[in-house]
């Protein structure tokens, strides 16, 4: 009879610096059973809208989590302009998508570098973040922010960017593009990367449809699922092909996420030759009124749902987020039954989490 | 054969030096658009209270009656919501980040007295 161990794991963990805790209960080196606790970092935002007007509220909504700050901030705006019926310049919805694509890249790069360093890959992982530093000083000169952009407010967006500095930006692009040629093929192709991520946390198509899974974690498991189609901002002229691999395992997200950069790459290069000119920003006059909306968009892990509820004055009544993280924990659970201990690191990293979203 | 690629990659990486900046040798200059810190030309402001207002971390307190700016360092996201609507354009956002501070503080500017009329200019 196999001896059973239970061994906490976390909140203080070698995977990724968010605190996440697991007890995981063994049977020698197989798990049996992982119950996760999340919590270790809740700050209460949503119940911010208590003290901030619905327009401060789009700076809060943007400091839920440091890598996707854009889209949330826009998927804030997106829902506050659903619910007073704001029509927002079409400019300010191009310049939304090139920023969200940008997002997704130093997201990607980021997420690309970190499972390089939790595979033990460390040069791997200090090129995928090399290549980060220069997307992120894109950000800076459109934006004047890194991490966060503060760019996105209900009405459209504070900051225009000139021809000039787009038409820099799509100068760079292929030298982006060469950058991403040279990692994404050791991730692909590399025989150790291969051997440590090939056949590593299966999961099926059925079982990532029963499990709720979004995002690229749905996509690697072959189900065709991208917010982006339902043609929010611009990417509705765009006309946007989610990423599909049928690999199922670790593999095949690692897949997903690199031809996900060529897919923005090729995006961000559309939107600049797309571009229409015009204002950028709508004066939103009164408050939000009583009533509902959703919106629902593509962040870089995966599909996020905004709440917002009016109530005639200018506090929300009620915000809410549902996180793609939130959603791809039970998946990530699934995973990790049955799996060996040494493979739990990078199972926890291949949904890419973000426990910040998570408990907001 | 990506093995004998590898001294010919050895000698580009040695002609082409680290990917990095020798820091804090070697600093980047800052974009034009970056948001460094909020300065505030006190000799045009003209202490309307609108930057308090729109301030979303409450960092902004204008005394109207002492005739002091001030601003908590720690509290601003830098995130220009100050700035853009500042009527007096005394408000400026400067690319550069300052040193962080060795304590809490808050940095308070007094507007300059108005030249007596008829003065001559100085």
């Amino acid at each position: 009879m196999a001896q059973r161990t239970c061994i906490p794991y976390g909140p203080q963990h070698p995977v990724l610096p968010e605190p996440i805790h697991f007890d995981l209960l063994l049977e020698d080196e197989k798990i049996v059973d992982a119950v996760p606790s999340i919590g270790y970092i809740h700050r209460g935002l949503e119940m911010l809208t208590r003290d901030h007007d619905f327009m401060s509220m789009a700076y809060v909504a943007e400091r839920i989590c440091g890598i996707c700050s854009f889209i949330h901030g826009m998927g804030y705006c997106q829902a506050v302009e659903g619910l007073m019926g704001v029509e927002v310049p079409e400019r300010a919805l191009w310049l939304r998508t090139i920023w969200s694509e940008l997002s997704r890249l130093q997201s990607h790069t980021l997420w690309l570098g970190l499972l390089a360093d939790a595979m033990g890959f460390e040069s791997l992982f200090m090129h995928s973040w090399r290549v980060r530093e220069l997307i992120l000083d894109v950000f800076e000169e459109t934006t004047g922010g890194r991490i966060i952009f503060n760019v996105c407010t209900p009405g459209g967006v504070r900051r225009d960017i000139d021809a000039q500095t787009l038409g820099r930006i799509a100068g760079l692009l292929p030298r982006f593009r060469r950058e991403i040629d040279a990692v994404a093929g050791v991730f692909l192709h590399d025989a150790s990367v291969k051997a440590r991520l090939a056949g590593i946390g299966s999961l099926s198509r059925e079982e990532a449809h029963a499990w709720g899974c979004v995002g690229p974690m749905a996509r690697a498991s072959g189900l065709s699922f991208d917010m982006r189609q339902t043609g929010y901002a611009a990417y509705g002229r765009l006309g946007v092909e989610p990423v599909v691999e049928t690999g199922c395992d670790s593999m095949a997200r690692v897949a997903v996420r690199v031809r996900e950069l060529y897919q923005s790459l090729d995006l961000i290069g559309r939107c600049i030759k797309e571009i229409p000119a015009g204002d950028v920003l709508v004066k939103v006059a009164g408050s939000p009124p009583a009533g509902e909306f959703y919106a629902r968009l593509e962040q870089p892990r995966g599909e996020v749902v905004y709440y917002v509820q009016g109530n005639g004055t200018k506090f929300l009544e009620r915000f809410r987020v549902r996180t793609p993280t939130f959603a791809n924990i039970p998946s990530m659970i699934h995973l990790i039954k049955g799996s060996r201990l040494s493979d739990v690191a990078l199972l926890v990293l291949t949904i890419d989490p973000c426990i910040s979203c998570t408990e907001r | 054969m990506w093995e004998f690629r590898i001294p010919g990659l050895l000698l580009r990486w040695l002609a082409r030096g680290p990917a990095t900046r020798r820091y804090p040798y070697v600093k980047r200059p800052p974009f034009a658009a970056t948001r460094g810190s909020i300065s505030n030309d006190m000799g045009r402001c003209t202490l309307c209270t609108l930057c308090q207002k729109r301030c979303p971390t409450d960092a902004i307190t204008v005394k109207r009656q002492e005739k002091t700016w001030s601003i908590d360092r720690l509290r601003c996201t830098a995130c220009r919501a100050c700035v853009d609507p500042c009527p007096a354009k005394s408000l400026a956002m400067l690319p550069a980040w300052t040193d962080p501070p060795l304590k809490k503080s808050v940095d308070v500017y007094s507007k300059p007295e108005a030249a007596p009329k008829g003065a001559p200019d100085a």
